[in-house]
């Protein structure tokens, strides 16, 4: 157990273990946002569920990290990291298996108050953000902040910006924002310091549905630019329970 | 059914927490202080993960409709047998299960801690989230509609046949522990100078009155960052004592999100959970770091003490008996000391 800090990019021989008290530690394959490493988070992930090894409550992936959480009476840090030790080289990362999903977005300016001023910022007009950000296959790497919110990376450089200096205290359920590289959709009403473009109708979390949570880390999301009158229509669906969520599954 | 005739300042339905969906960013919530957790449940009869009402600062009124409800108490606090037909209050010790019949309450007062615990018999009839009847009021989710208890709300029970009234045999202030808090270093301990590390391992912090389900921010000596405050997001574990940029730490409890952005010096062990989980603003800590060995067996000396008070559970002597009010006394006195340290802080 090391603690100098590696910048690994997934590389056996440089994953450090960090200690998180007697129920968790982390497994470190990267100290920043690196698509490799995070390949390797998901393997050790896949692997470790699939283990079934006793005293494992769960597992948490990022970027570049995987904390897993464990019951201190049914095993102990040293067997634990061990039993992991051992899996490191048989992981598979190439073997990734999310799903693909396409969310309606509608771009209209009601929806996308910070638009004219990314595009703006970016030198472009607000069309060729909505063309950029629509065109793009994002890869979501993490979620967390609240339930059901997804980090995806892969948004087009052309439309990279830092966060906005001042976060909005509000951010309406559903709008779809970027921020760096990478994009998101805000599951709830809550504060946010991204540049909002966009808003989805569908809902990432119901609390009715046997998987309350729509998205999964591995999972790959595209938008579909919708017009107002559509978004209106798959807005009023969800809202009466009539909208089936699995159809947003692309098939491939 | 429990009718709720006051609601008390904070009170929510809290398990051992919502395990299984913090990969989703689902937070685990549960209670602040699983060990009054876990008594309150056994004072009843119930398994130790089972939903109770998890109080803060100030109790409610709750009463009994149906023909007779089992309640079991857990943490130092203020409380009342109410009897149905109007008549004068009875004084109550915690620490013990006690019946009511129908129209009867049970009123709570200050609590000695910042959380204490009421289980019921058989538990609560609602429907579990992802497993768990934890309440996540940021979001909204879980418990009762996801809420904070308000007045009239009627709570559904599942029926069961109580068993006699329990008490504890001895104290149970020894299972929580005293002294520094103790932690283990990391997961970014390397990303403090030494000095930084330093003034957190010697210093004195003092709870701030930014103190809530999510964590406690603390006041005391600055931390010193290497270089900047800022990782990589990642997972996050109850406990973690997180340092943002202006080098004051904060302790990430219950409802802390999954996952965050900030430097974390050191971790919580899992045994002094509870004791922090209890403390108010205005109160005092210290911490010492420990190995990871040496955490796990102080935590399984715990589980060992645990499980010797509760099989040490006897039947509760009368209401009112003249020990009881004495201990009653005591602790009303240092929870109302400790509530005029918070408000002053």
């Amino acid at each position: 157990m090391s603690n100098t800090e590696n910048q690994a990019v997934g590389d056996q021989a440089t994953v450090v273990f960090q200690t998180m008290g007697d129920t968790a530690f982390s497994v470190e394959f990267a100290t920043k946002v690196d698509r490799a490493a995070n390949a390797r988070v998901m393997a050790l992930h896949r692997a470790l569920a699939k283990s079934a090894l006793p005293g494992v409550i769960e597992a948490i992936p990022s970027f570049g990290a995987l904390v897993i959480q464990y019951d201190p009476l049914s095993t102990s840090r040293a067997e634990l990291q061990q039993a992991v030790e051992a899996m490191l080289p048989q992981l598979k990362p190439e073997a990734a298996a999310g799903r693909l999903w396409s969310i309606p977005c509608c771009y209209d300016a009601e929806f996308a108050p910070d638009l004219a001023e990314v595009a703006e910022r970016r030198g472009l007009k607000p069309a060729d953000v909505v063309q950029g950000h629509s065109q793009g296959r994002y890869f979501i790497y993490m979620l967390g902040f609240m339930p059901g919110l997804a980090y995806m990376g892969g948004l087009s450089e052309t439309l990279h910006l830092p966060r906005r200096s001042a976060p909005r205290l509000k951010v309406p359920q559903g709008s779809v924002a970027i921020a760096e590289a990478m994009t998101t959709i805000y599951p709830w009403e809550s504060p946010g310091g991204w540049h909002l473009i966009g808003r989805t109708p569908v809902r990432l979390f119901e609390q009715h549905r046997p998987e309350p949570i729509l998205f999964a880390a591995g999972d790959e999301v595209t938008f579909r630019a919708v017009s107002r009158a559509e978004f209106d229509k798959i807005a009023a669906e969800v809202a009466a329970g009539r909208f089936n969520h699995g159809s947003l599954k692309v098939m491939s | 059914m429990i009718r709720v005739k006051a609601p008390g300042l904070f009170t929510t339905l809290q398990d051992l927490g919502r395990y299984g969906a913090q990969e989703q960013g689902m937070p685990v919530a549960g209670a602040m202080d699983t060990l009054g957790l876990r008594i309150a449940n056994a004072l009843c009869g119930n398994a130790q993960n089972t939903a109770a009402l998890e109080l803060s600062y100030m109790g409610p009124t709750l009463v009994a409709e149906a023909e007779s409800v089992q309640f079991g108490l857990a943490g130092n606090m203020a409380v009342e047998w109410l009897p149905a037909d109007g008549g004068s209050p009875k004084k109550l010790g915690s620490w013990r299960s006690v019946t009511l019949k129908r129209g009867e309450a049970l009123r709570i007062g200050v609590l000695g801690e910042a959380y204490t615990y009421v289980a019921v018999a058989g538990g609560f009839d609602l429907p579990p989230l992802l497993g768990s009847l934890s309440t996540y009021t940021r979001a909204g989710l879980g418990g009762f509609e996801g809420r904070q208890l308000r007045e009239n709300d009627a709570l559904p029970l599942k029926s069961v046949t109580p068993g006699s009234d329990q008490e504890l045999a001895a104290d149970a202030a020894s299972l929580y522990g005293e002294g520094p808090v103790r932690v283990t270093l990391g997961p970014q301990a390397y990303r403090f100078s030494e000095a930084g590390t330093q003034a957190f391992l010697s210093g004195e912090y003092t709870v701030s009155k930014e103190a809530d389900r999510m964590g406690l921010r603390l006041e005391g000596p600055v931390i010193e960052h290497l270089r900047g405050a800022d990782i990589a997001s990642e997972g996050i574990v109850t406990g973690a004592i997180q340092v943002p940029g202006n080098g004051q730490p904060i302790l990430l409890l219950a409802d802390h999100q999954t996952t965050g952005g900030y430097t974390k010096i050191a971790t919580i062990i899992s045994a002094d959970l509870p004791r922090v989980g209890r403390l108010k603003p205005g109160a005092k800590l210290r911490f010492q770091a420990v190995s990871v060995a040496e955490a796990e067996s102080i935590r399984r000396a715990q589980e060992a003490a645990l499980k010797s008070l509760l099989g040490g559970m006897r039947l509760a002597r009368p209401e009112g008996g003249l020990d009881l009010d004495a201990l009653y006394t005591a602790n009303l006195i240092s929870g109302m000391v400790d509530a005029a340290t918070g408000a002053d802080a």
